[in-house]
């Protein structure tokens, strides 16, 4: 369509075709929005929506019934689609905003008086969740480990002091060391995956292997704008992003033990420092999302609120030309 | 026949040696072994294909020497294959030669020098025995005492030799010593040297020089009741030495438990958890605090946790200790700098801190002198019980330097009263020496010999912690051909693997680094993962580096096999079942501050903050199940069987 501005973002045409399949709502548009690995291409999206009957697949939490009839001639319904399409990201948006309440307030429940919690690096529901449980006047320490290479820990650690929560900061080495003292650990997470894994900051496999080993519960805080519809396959490389390393070593520090021109072939040396760590369902104890408190192994279940059957396997089609 | 060979006769070789490398028969060793002209069965020689892992001698009890060193059937080949190579390493100490090719050409001397000439050939021949060919350490320092200068002929011995080794039971020394105090003064920084200018003297000169001080002595004891072996004052070491040595003692008393009695040292076994003080006891902290050289003010926001460990703010002491060192009486100036390198944190790697302290004590016992009216052994002790608990207010003691400190007094409480000052203080030399050619450097390279084994071509190599026996394995490994890839896993805040990237990537191994997080992601590639540890318990839990438990919880979780390396002086009796109940905390600015990345740099202005608490853990303890074997110079074991070798080959009258 010619009005639409909207750029096409991804670059696999992810487009169902009219005859195969009906075309999206915009409810579905906006489900397949949400999915934050692999978004679609509303553009081509789009272009298919007048060929075809609109028909309302999925009742979301988005709740855009008006996205359901298209009856209208080409522009007007095109006007009415971005509109509903506007309306349903800015609803994502809100929810995205306002899904730590309704996680927080389930804080009360799980936090109880003299509790020690651990954390690892800084995650903006993990904070919430434990200053909603310090406005309840529930007392608990927290160990906060710091989350090398970002090191976000830190800023956990101040803004948890600012607000009088009893903080320890200690290294990420002394995770293992430290969590037989420790009642829960609670993390937030990247994604969830559909089995009920979660993608995390680096290093929370570890500390869920510990927590394991240990039997403390190991909780992960998730938006329901987290969960994604796929089951993870080989995750740890795959849907992982590997940073500079210069947050670990600096540039020039090695350049003069390095020697490349000797014609060796491959460098001797490689920095490996990923962002993302994967941690398997059976480690993970809960998952506290806005929809209140799940086993890693219903997760799957909420995919169908937030996805629609057809946009879980986004598949690569002609486009036709209009 | 002593008990232990009794004991060690009856054991059979095969049962024990499961895990061992291979089973020498150790009845071999049952027999007087300076009969034994060969040495071969012996020999620990990790050249050879035979390892013996029964290295143990039979202990140095005097009676028991009396009975089996009757024959002076003495080996001479080992002697002289010693003399050919000794590697001399840091410290550069003259080995015993001379010593012992004194001892060889003892014709007939009476049977108190006998006594000693064949103690102290004991312990060459074990020496010798124990280190092959290949691995001839260097021995004793040439300052151990004047005997041993004046005794050292390069060339062989004469009878002047003969007769000067015939005399310690009168400690002649005295006036011996007095007329090269000088001499010796100079000895204390420039040993070697010094010495080899000392041999140079002629025989009427010495004999002369002896016949003095004999008479002195005989003249001094009639004076005061000198205990014989007590007499002489060994040299360099200024009187007033002596008075600070007789204060220093009331450390032995509170003095951390370091078992500075031999009574107590069953006892102390059962307190060896104890060498830190529980730092909740107030009345102990204050006693402690009384006798402290070290002004350590205590670290504010303590983490409850730790309240029974020491902590200190740091930065503090070190200028302190640095504006003390000449005025230091009590303290030997050797042992003052390994407690500033300890503070400094330029020591930091665990065999590193041992083999410093060690050769601070020997350096220390050379100048040692006894005072009046004391006994040696008993003054001794209580002034390496103060130098230790010096040591232990710079850093508290690791496991290893622990068990050689139990070492040195149980080998100082053993000192035969026959003997003269010189030749208790050179035999103590030696037998530190000793301890740390075979325990340390000899260990490690039959660690290595072993752990190389474990290495086959495309391998990838997971190490975390730069332990320095790892390094050698790698770097061992390659230098054999293997072709194989080294994952080192770092750590804030000390980066420790740094420096070992460096090292093997100029060696030319493939490095990959990466910091503990990413172990995870990590470990799927992984084939061996090869730990260092500063100790096994008796538990089978590995008390290392803090970090070692995470790597090999992930390690386990992906079916990756655990090695830990480690020398066998470093297993402990003691058990713990987490890493609170015993442990070092460092510097709390070092978790707060991250160095060379001003953007994280948060947490600037709070650590005045009430609430916030840093807490920096030096070690932790690595539960048994995720280590599937330890490799130490006893050869390769499971975890579980570090309290078997803490109990067969570690009870107190095998320590060398």
């Amino acid at each position: 369509m010619v009005g639409l501005n909207l750029s096409a973002v991804s670059d696999d045409d992810d487009d169902t075709g009219p005859d195969d399949h009906p075309v999206l709502s915009a409810a579905a548009v906006a489900a397949a929005s949400r999915s934050t690995l692999r978004p679609p291409s509303l553009q081509t999206l789009l272009e298919d929506m007048p060929d075809s009957a609109t028909v309302p697949h999925t009742s979301s939490s988005g709740g855009d019934s008006e996205g359901k009839s298209k009856s209208a001639d080409k522009s007007s319904r095109s006007r009415k689609l971005k509109h509903d399409v506007i309306e349903a990201v800015n609803e994502l948006i809100q929810d995205i905003d306002t899904c730590h309440e309704q996680i927080t307030e389930q804080a009360v429940e799980h936090i109880h008086h003299n509790e020690v919690i651990l954390t690892l690096g800084s995650s903006r529901t993990v904070l919430q969740f434990l200053c909603a449980a310090r406005e309840k006047k529930r007392s608990f320490r927290v160990f906060v480990a710091e989350g090398a290479p970002r090191y976000q820990g830190h800023l956990l650690a101040k803004e948890l002091v600012a607000r009088g929560l009893q903080t320890t900061l200690i290294t990420d080495l002394a995770v293992f060391a430290m969590i037989s003292q420790v009642n829960m650990v609670i993390v937030g997470a990247h994604a969830v995956m559909a089995n009920g894994g979660v993608i995390a900051p680096v290093g929370l496999n570890m500390v869920a292997l510990a927590a394991k080993r240990h039997a403390v519960p190991f909780v992960v805080l998730a938006g329901s704008h987290n969960l994604c519809p796929l089951y993870p396959h080989n995750p740890e490389v795959l849907l992982n992003e590997l940073r500079s390393p210069k947050e670990l070593l600096d540039f020039g520090e090695f350049s003069d033990c390095m020697d490349f021109r000797s014609g060796l072939g491959s460098p001797l040396l490689h920095v490996v420092n990923p962002s993302f760590d994967y941690v398997p369902p059976k480690l993970v104890s809960l998952f506290i999302t806005d929809t209140g408190g799940h086993n890693p192994s219903y997760m799957y279940r909420l995919i169908a609120d937030y996805y629609s059957a057809d946009d879980l396997v986004l598949q690569r089609k002609a486009v036709p030309s209009n | 026949m002593d008990s232990r060979r009794a004991s060690r006769a009856v054991i059979d070789p095969k049962v024990r040696h499961v895990g061992f490398v291979t089973p020498n028969a150790p009845p071999d060793r049952a027999q007087s072994f300076p009969q034994e002209s060969n040495s071969s069965p012996l020999s620990a020689s990790p050249a050879s294909n035979t390892l013996s892992p029964v290295m143990i001698p039979p202990p140095r009890h005097p009676s028991e020497n009396l009975t089996t060193f009757r024959t002076a059937a003495i080996p001479v080949p080992e002697q002289t294959r010693l003399r050919a190579e000794s590697v001399v390493f840091e410290g550069s100490y003259d080995p015993t030669e001379s010593l012992s090719s004194s001892s060889f050409q003892t014709q007939s001397p009476p049977a108190s020098s006998r006594l000693f000439v064949d103690e102290e050939f004991s312990e060459e021949s074990w020496l010798h025995r124990n280190n092959s060919a290949k691995f001839a350490s260097s021995s004793p320092a040439p300052g151990c005492g004047f005997n041993l200068t004046s005794v050292k002929e390069v060339s062989g011995g004469d009878s002047t030799v003969i007769s000067e080794v015939k005399k310690p039971a009168e400690a002649s020394a005295n006036e011996k010593n007095e007329a090269s105090n000088d001499r010796s003064k100079n000895a204390l920084p420039s040993g070697p040297s010094s010495k080899s200018l000392k041999a140079k003297t002629t025989k009427s000169e010495r004999r002369a020089l002896q016949e003095s001080q004999r008479a002195a002595k005989a003249a001094a004891k009639a004076q005061g009741n000198k205990p014989a072996p007590a007499a002489s004052s060994k040299a360099a070491k200024q009187p007033s030495q002596k008075k600070d040595a007789s204060i220093a003692p009331p450390s032995a008393a509170a003095s951390e438990k370091k078992g500075t009695d031999r009574p107590s040292e069953r006892e102390r076994k059962k307190d060896a958890p104890a060498p830190r003080m529980q730092f909740d006891d107030k009345s102990r902290v204050e006693k402690a605090k009384k006798r402290a050289l070290v002004n350590q003010t205590e670290a504010r926001n303590r983490v409850e946790y730790f309240r029974h460990l020491p902590q200190y703010e740091y930065g503090t002491q070190l200028p302190d200790l640095q504006s003390k060192l000449f005025q230091l009486d009590p303290m030997h100036p050797a042992v003052h700098k390994v407690g500033l390198q300890y503070l400094a944190g330029d020591v930091t790697e665990d065999n590193g801190r041992c083999i410093a302290m060690l050769q601070a004590f020997s350096e220390a016992i050379r100048d040692y002198t006894t005072p009046d009216e004391k006994v040696i052994t008993r003054d001794l002790t209580a002034k390496i019980g103060s130098y230790v608990s010096f040591l232990i207010e710079c850093r508290p003691l690791s496991t290893s330097m622990g068990n050689a400190i139990r070492f040195l007094k149980s080998r100082i409480v053993k000192l035969p009263l026959t003997l003269s000052e010189s030749e208790a203080k050179a035999s103590l030399c030696s037998d530190i020496d000793r301890f740390i050619n075979e325990k340390i450097i000899l260990a490690d390279k039959v660690i290595v010999r072993h752990a190389t084994t474990k290495i086959r071509d495309g391998d990838v190599i997971l190490t975390y912690g730069a332990p320095s026996v790892v390094e050698m394995i790698l770097t061992h490994a390659h230098e054999l051909g293997k072709q194989f890839r080294v994952v080192i896993v770092d750590s804030r805040p000390n980066l420790e693997g740094q420096s070992l990237l460096r090292r093997l990537v100029t060696k030319g191994l493939k490095c990959t680094y990466t910091h503990l997080n990413a172990v995870s992601y990590i470990m799927h590639e992984v084939s061996r993962v090869f730990l260092g540890a500063s100790s096994i318990l008796s538990n089978g839990i590995v008390y290392s580096r803090v970090g070692t438990a995470s790597v090999a919880m992930v390690a386990h979780a992906f079916c990756v096999p655990v090695l830990v390396c480690c020398e066998a002086y470093k297993f402990h009796e003691r058990v713990q079942l987490d890493s609170i109940c015993f442990n070092e905390l460092g510097d709390p600015n070092d978790v707060a501050k991250v160095p060379g990345r001003r953007d994280v740099n948060y947490l600037d202005s709070l650590d005045k903050k009430e609430n916030l608490q840093l807490l920096n853990l030096m070690y932790d303890a690595t539960p048994s199940d995720y280590i599937s074997m330890v490799v130490t110079d006893y050869g390769m074991i499971p975890p579980t069987s570090v309290p078997v070798i803490v109990r067969e080959y570690r009870q107190e009258q095998l320590w060398i």
